[in-house]
């Protein structure tokens, strides 16, 4: 059993790196990966756990930065935002989604909601749903978009990676943009 | 920015060390930290050291005990995990629907079940900002002051049972395992609470609850949980209602055999719905069963105004929560 102690080494695997730090017992996650470790993508907003914008993924399971004690990630695999483009080539088809439907406007919420809507889409074998969509992201609050606009992203991009699946000729094709998202 | 008061944390490896370092004055537990942390982060607690069950083995599984014909649910099983574990979706759908039901997905993937039955009690003047709290006079009984806002001259805190899955494990029966410095005990759920929203549980300050006991059914029933809630995600209930009904046959018009129905978010303690008795006998799907029920818990039941929305207006939706919940059982057939 470890005593207390004022602050502990922390080793966790951050967007696949080994990442050692000295963390206080008291300290969030997310106060580290913010400010000590600079990875300032995954927001601070309620700090207690209502609106999802600190969310990043521990060993692949969407939670939240916040309310998670640094040390807890102990051992643990963490990917925050600025880790979603390793091994696609320096973009994610969400992130890309997301451009082409205007799905951020202020942007705040958008790092969470592409974690939350990473491990859907990366846990569904085929093309997402609406339904699936809105259920994954129910603990994400954005209050500038009305929603749609980012469930509509997800939904393209998810059918996208699965053209691009079965289809070698779909990848890296800009799809056209549907006429209706165009208001 | 809400910044967390200064604490040491212990990650004992076993149940054993666990309860030894819960014995340090002031410690508490940490297993998912979704309802402990905005209390700290809000100043309604401020310990000294946590424990926390990160590094301890076991706790985390959902298996049948034939012996005893129950369900064991290790404590640390998240909330996610509930809602989607096989077993329970097959003997206990209303509390796989209860657990899937609680705030947003992001939270269930780190709250878990033992945290949920020992969920703090709720009150809109109690968790706020400790700024907030202030700015009404110093706080109340269950924060830093000595008066009740929520019943004017009260001595006794009212703060509310939010937890969605204990009306319904209430319900069905179920039973919490307690491990301590002088060894295990098991309980009555339904036993395990109190009307005393500044400690609404009968757990010890050095007990660890580390696992959940519920019979496996018996005979056919319908069950089911209803919530009502501000928005469609994230919020703790406004009001909520748990509903079993033991049958003779495995049809929605076999005679009723037992009713349990429990309500949430009153005080500190769910209640349990008395005077069913006229309903036995009768099919759940028979003219006025639903009613009936629903007027049982509308006259049982007195919402307080300690969460959101006006207490008459919320005692008036349980009447209407309990009947479209006995109607869409009957739909299910």
């Amino acid at each position: 059993m470890s005593s207390p102690s004022p602050a502990s080494l922390l080793s966790v695997r951050i967007n696949g790196e080994p990442v050692q730090v000295a963390v206080q017992p008291h300290h969030t996650l997310l106060e580290v990966l913010r400010y000590q470790l600079d990875l300032i993508g995954s927001k601070q907003g309620c700090d207690k756990g209502d609106c999802g914008a600190c969310t990043v993924q521990i060993d692949g399971e969407p939670q939240l930065a916040c309310l998670t004690l640094a040390i807890h990630a102990e051992g643990r695999d963490v990917t925050t935002v600025e880790g979603l483009a390793t091994g696609h080539g320096g973009v994610h088809p969400l992130q890309d989604a997301f451009d082409r439907w205007d799905a951020a406007q202020c942007g705040f919420c958008t790092p969470g909601i592409l974690m939350s809507a990473e491990a859907l889409v990366r846990k569904t074998p085929r093309p997402v749903t609406d339904p699936e969509v809105r259920a994954a992201l129910a603990g994400n609050l954005c209050r500038c978009t009305g929603y749609t606009k980012i469930i509509d992203a997800v939904i393209d991009a998810s059918r996208l990676m699965h053209t691009d699946d079965e289809t070698a000729d779909g990848a890296g094709q800009a799809p056209t943009r549907p006429a209706a998202a165009a208001q | 920015m809400l910044r967390m008061p200064r604490f040491s944390v212990q990650t004992p490896a076993t149940i054993e060390e666990a309860v030894t370092a819960l014995q340090s004055p002031g410690a508490r537990v940490v297993a998912g930290g979704t309802d402990l942390l905005p209390n700290l982060k809000h100043r309604l607690e401020q310990p000294p050291v946590l424990v926390s069950l990160s590094r301890v083995e076991g706790m985390r599984a959902v298996a049948i005990d034939e012996a005893t014909k129950m369900l064991r649910i290790g404590a640390r099983v998240t909330l996610t995990g509930v809602s989607e574990d096989p077993l329970v979706r097959e003997h206990f759908g209303s509390l796989a629907q209860a657990a899937g039901l609680v705030a947003s997905p992001l939270i269930r993937n780190m709250a878990t079940l033992g945290g949920n039955i020992n969920l703090d009690t709720r009150c809109r003047y109690v968790n706020q900002t400790a700024f907030w709290r202030e700015a009404i006079g110093g706080g109340c009984i269950k924060s830093e002051g000595n008066v009740c806002h929520v019943v004017p001259g009260g001595r006794n805190c009212v703060a509310a049972m939010s937890s969605d899955c204990v009306p319904v494990l209430i319900g069905l029966g179920a039973h919490v395992v307690l491990v301590g410095p002088n060894g295990r005990r098991e309980l009555p759920i339904e036993d395990y609470y109190v009307a005393d929203g500044t400690r609404h549980t009968t757990r010890d300050d050095g007990e660890l609850s580390t696992e959940i006991l519920v019979p496996l059914p018996t005979g056919p029933r319908r069950c089911h949980y209803s919530k009502w809630t501000v928005r469609g995600s994230i919020d703790f209930p406004l009001i909520s209602v748990a509903l079993r009904f033991e049958l003779e046959r495995d049809r929605i018009d076999a005679p009723i055999t037992a009713a349990h129905v429990v309500a949430g978010v009153l005080g500190a303690r769910p209640r349990r719905v008395t005077r069913l008795d006229d309903i036995l006998g009768k099919a759940l799907s028979d003219q006025g069963v639903a009613s009936a029920v629903a007027e049982r818990v509308h006259k049982q039941c007195k919402p307080l105004e300690n969460v959101p929305y006006e207490a008459p207006y919320r005692r008036q939706m349980l009447r209407v929560h309990t009947r479209r919940a006995i109607e869409a059982l009957v739909a299910a057939g």
